[in-house]
């Protein structure tokens, strides 16, 4: 068993020697997203994007850039350490992630310490950009997601809306409160309902918010859940509209659902119908169909592509590969056509966006609205 | 001839020159490292806390316990809790606002050592009440029990978002870890405990760790030896939490970072050290803690010979749990038994085979 | 509470009681033999979904083959853990087995990970239709958004039907291995007295070997309903509910099969009762399992059918 051991440290020791001796004439960026874990399918998808953006723009001032994963399993601690080790051991010039706001929280805490940039594709707490000069993202904010959903409920014409809480993710509980804010002010009525992830069965929730009358559900939490919740919804007799979050924007959510998600409505980041279109999103659809034929792109593939070409553009803008000088770039970019829209960072790293209101009909996501901020 | 047995003065000497050997290899380290193998490093420490008393309550006296991260969970909470600012809290506490008593200056900003004891404290505190119940039950149902405390732990942490910013859990919490306090702490633990197991108290433990019910008719009360070391584990995992959150920065109450996970963890370093021996949890964190790096490879897209392979995602779990069967299938002692790494020990096997070890306990 | 909703929350407590009871039957039949937490058996649970999945959409087998597949698959899984993993163990200390089981549940879990991938996949579609329909009891028709639909009627999905049926089924299959043939009866036997019944010459590695195989069996046929009723396959679906199953299994009284179906309905039914009363207490969800469990344990530890033990020095 120690000889094993040994044998074990000594071959890890040398592959790891092999990772290190690298090749400086490059541009390293790190992935840091889940690729594992709770979150792994975000990771995915959002993977994909980048790596479209990246055999579409190999190079930046005519240097070659290396992208490459490191995984967080969904999980705040890899998070933070995966940052950590790609700053300080691998001297990457900027982070791409985390995915979920939890890890992008822990990862940004070490990106701002050591003073790298990083650009999160999709994480939206408020929490993530709070007072940091170094994270930023291409995605909305929870804050204003809530607001479109609460005004879209009303424009939906319902008064009293059973709040579904998933009290296990900090998003959730942000979006069902920014809900509640702008809906309650304009005289509508919230009734809670709770669950935490991975419940499987929702069905007392269900019956408990049909019994107080409620017309609308409000779902925002992630496809896993918020697929059983509408199945459970359909199953036990409810009728009323069902509206979630960009959470549940992931073909899985129909997949796992059929027909009982058919009509609910999503506010989403992207969606390629959507009429915000320019020549980087044009692009984007054609690469992603080439890659993958037949499919078209979840908003976190596209989410994913615009991090990184927000990314390319601030190195072009800051001139040479120095991390502060990229950093600040990135706060400077105005209106870049991006393939989730047009996009502006603003001073605190906050994307200033629309929000795309998706529909499912036919089993099908279709673009239905735009909500402005 | 020489002695088989090396004197008192010998072996406290010894020990002096380890621990003072220890800090200058420590003083080395920091200076000349970067911060991300130091952070690592401390990290060891951390978990040597945790895998040291979970091994004590576990492999001293017999029980299992699997509810490890909750006691640890209950320290990082009450020492993030207090040590925070005033502003920083109400920044964090965002949707809902602080609770009384934690939303006044008295406790806040307080000094890492007596938030860390305090939250040592608590720990201990909610180890006695739930090893009131819990010490009644045989072994295996004391597992289940504790791993439902555990969990009840957590969701209470999730629920009572006023005193816990339930899922957004704590932010900004301040880097106060270092290797001074983790391995500082590390080293007043062992001394406990292995004070503690040299005392009568220790022995009677052992005693009812092999036989309880002959340790019983023996006029040991069974009962209360098992809580007060159950609440001694407990009070070490509060420290190990509040030394945890101050690496951390940012602590939730979800399962991977608080949750089951952690007792896992916990469990595969002390079973790979040797459960019941304080040397090899020692051991078996800092395996953990080394592998768990080095693994990464494993799970990262690799160059070789120009062609980029793909890492495996999850795959270091596999590797972890698979070496956790083998050990306990093929050598359930694990690597130091119930042994301990003493200078005896070591004086015993200097002419045979001249192995070195560096930990004493 | 309305009658109407609390015959409807009675029905949901059922059906995801039944799956419960399939699940703490395997926990009770090998803790009966053993002595033994088999921690695994969540994982066992899980993989037998993930068999059956593959089994129809991989491999192209009609769903009932499939079925099947799942369950012959959950079998000998639960016989290869046990003969590599247990089986060396059976002299060591109690302890060390139940630690045991913990790393191979783990094990499980990062194995159907790195195979499977952590994303959840999608049952639905993969059993016939029919598995969808929903019958519905009473209630009036009334038109919303242009569409005629039935509200304030009791709801009956097609899987509840057939959960009750199947869970049915299986149990008395259960009952007939168990007291009525050779093998049922060395298994009884070994339950009650393991070093007797080796003195009696029956082959004591044989039977618990087919212990395995039978409760694994039992649980991957509550995996393929469970996937049925909550058509998500992913590696840690097994592990609440497999907790779950075994605060079932000791409520009833652990080691006895019959007390494991009695704990499986009660406790399924008490987790819908509990949050369909409380509502705002939902998130604690999986906290009254566990409550349950340790007020049990501490005013009547051998639970509702368990017989009372003694220790022999």
């Amino acid at each position: 068993m120690k000889r094993f051991v040994q044998v074990f440290l000594v071959v890890m020791v040398v592959f790891g020697t092999m990772l290190v001796a690298q090749n400086m004439d490059e541009i390293k960026v790190a992935a840091v997203f889940s690729m594992t874990g709770g979150a792994s399918g975000y990771g995915r998808m959002t993977w994909e994007g980048v790596e479209i953006a990246w055999e579409m723009y190999p190079e930046v001032l005519g240097i070659p850039i290396d992208v490459y994963l490191i995984d967080t399993k969904s999980d705040k601690v890899e998070a933070a350490n995966g940052v950590r080790r790609a700053i300080e051991n691998d001297g990457v010039l900027a982070i791409l992630g985390n995915i979920i706001s939890g890890n992008s929280l822990a990862g940004g805490a070490v990106a701002e310490e050591l003073k790298t940039a990083m650009v999160s594709p999709t994480s939206t707490s408020p929490l993530v950009t709070e007072g940091k000069k170094f994270v930023n993202r291409v995605c909305f904010i929870d804050a204003f997601q809530g607001q479109a959903a609460a005004k879209l409920m009303q424009e939906l014409g319902n008064q009293k809306v059973a709040v579904f809480m998933d009290v296990e993710q900090d998003y959730s509980v942000a979006l069902a409160r920014f809900f509640e804010d702008t809906f309650t002010q304009s005289g509508g009525e919230v009734l809670y309902e709770y669950f935490k992830t991975g419940d499987q069965d929702f069905s007392a929730q269900v019956l408990d918010a049909i019994a107080k009358g409620a017309e609308a559900f409000y779902l925002p939490g992630y496809y896993q859940e918020v697929a059983l919740i509408c199945l459970q919804a359909y199953q036990n007799g409810f009728y009323g509209d069902l509206v979630s979050a960009d959470g549940a924007d992931a073909p899985e959510t129909v997949e796992i659902a059929g027909e009982a998600v058919e009509g609910l409505f999503l506010t989403a980041n992207y969606h390629p119908d959507a009429p915000a279109f320019n020549e980087n999103a044009e692009e984007f659809l054609a690469a992603y169909e080439k890659k993958y034929p037949g499919e078209k792109p979840a908003a976190f593939a596209g989410l994913g592509f615009d991090a990184y070409m927000v990314l390319l553009k601030a190195i072009e803008m800051a001139g040479e590969p120095d991390r502060e000088k990229v950093a600040q770039a990135i706060r400077q970019i105005k209106d870049f056509p991006g393939a989730t829209g047009y996009i502006t960072i603003n001073e605190q790293g906050n994307a200033e966006k629309t929000v795309t209101v998706v529909r499912i009909e036919n089993g099908q996501f279709v673009y239905d609205s735009m909500i402005n901020p | 001839m020489r002695p088989k047995k090396l004197s008192n003065t010998t072996q406290t000497i010894l020990t002096f020159g380890l621990v003072v050997l220890a800090v200058l290899l420590l003083l080395l380290a920091e200076d000349n490292l970067n911060t991300y193998l130091v952070r690592i490093i401390s990290l060891t420490g951390v978990f040597g806390i945790m895998a040291v008393s979970l091994t004590f309550v576990n492999g001293a006296s017999g029980m299992l316990s699997l509810g490890h991260a909750g006691f640890v969970a209950v320290g990082a909470y009450t020492s993030s809790l207090l040590t925070m600012s005033l502003a920083q809290k109400q920044t964090s506490f965002l949707l809902t606002g602080v609770a009384f008593p934690l939303n006044t200056e008295l406790l806040s900003n307080m000094p890492f050592l007596p938030a860390t004891l305090l939250g040592g404290i608590v720990a201990a505190g909610v180890a006695f009440v739930v090893g009131w119940p819990s010490m009644r039950l045989a072994g295996d149902y004391l597992a289940i029990t504790t791993l439902g405390f555990a969990e009840i732990i957590r969701i209470v942490l999730l629920n009572a978002s006023r005193f816990t910013n339930g899922s957004l859990g704590l932010k900004g919490i301040s880097p106060f870890t270092n290797v001074w306090w983790s391995w500082g702490w590390l080293l007043v633990t062992l001394l406990f405990f292995a004070s503690y197991a040299k005392s009568s108290f220790g022995r009677a433990l052992r005693a009812i760790r092999d036989d309880p019910v002959a340790a019983k008719t023996m006029g040991i009360n069974v009962f209360r030896h098992q809580l007060v070391s159950f609440t001694a584990g407990g009070f070490f995992a509060g420290i190990a939490g509040s030394l945890y959150a101050h690496w951390l920065t940012s602590i939730d109450p979800k399962p991977t970072t608080l949750g089951m996970m952690l007792t896992f963890n916990t469990l595969i370093m002390i079973v790979i050290g040797g459960l019941g021996s304080l040397s090899g949890a020692v051991i078996g964190a800092g395996l953990f803690a080394v592998l768990s790096e080095l693994l990464r490879v494993v799970e990262s897209d690799t160059v070789l010979f120009g062609f980029r392979i793909a890492g495996i995602s999850g795959m270091r779990m596999l590797v972890f749990s698979a070496l956790f069967i083998l050990v306990m299938i093929f050598r359930q002692q694990g690597i130091m038994g119930r042994k301990e790494l003493t200078w005896n020990a070591l004086w015993q096997k200097i002419p045979t085979s001249g192995k070195r070890g560096n930990r004493n306990a | 509470m309305k009658l109407q909703l609390l015959v409807q929350h009675m029905i949901n407590g059922l059906s995801l009681g039944a799956l419960y009871a399939l699940l703490a039957v395997g926990y009770t039949m090998v803790y009966g033999i053993l002595k033994l937490i088999n921690f695994a058996h969540g994982e066992i649970f899980m993989m037998g979904a993930f068999f059956t999945y593959f089994s129809i959409t991989l491999f192209g087998f009609p769903w009932w083959l499939g079925m099947l597949a799942g369950i012959a698959g959950a079998a000998l899984l639960g016989l290869l853990v046990d003969q590599i993993a247990y089986r060396p163990l059976r002299k060591a200390p109690k302890i060390s087995a139940l630690i045991t089981a913990v790393g191979v549940s783990i094990f499980l879990q990062s194995l159907a990970i790195v195979v499977f991938g952590g994303v959840p996949k999608s049952f639905r579609g993969v059993y016939p239709a029919f598995f969808d329909k929903i019958f519905i009891i009473g209630g009036e028709i009334v038109e919303k958004r242009g569409r005629q639909v039935i509200v304030n009627g009791i709801r009956i999905p097609a899987m509840t039907i057939i959960t009750f049926a199947v869970t049915g089924l299986a149990l008395l299959l259960l009952w007939y291995i168990l007291f009525r043939t050779r093998t049922g009866m060395a298994m009884r036997a070994i339950a009650m007295d393991s070093r007797a019944v080796s003195l009696m010459g029956i082959n004591g590695n044989r039977i618990i070997a087919l212990t395995f195989a039978l409760g694994s069996a039992m649980a991957a046929v509550g995996a393929i309903l469970w996937v049925g009723k909550y058509p998500q396959v992913w590696p840690i679906m097994g592990f609440m509910p497999g907790l779950k199953a075994f605060v079932a299994a000791v409520i009833g009284g652990i080691g006895s099969v019959s007390g494991a179906v009695i704990g499986g309905i009660l406790l399924g039914f008490i987790e819908i009762l509990a949050v369909g009363i409380m509502p705002s207490l939902a998130g604690y969800r999986d906290v009254f399992a566990f409550i349950l469990l340790i007020l049990l344990l501490s005013f009547k530890p051998n639970g509702i059918m368990g017989k009372k033990n003694l220790v022999k020095v």
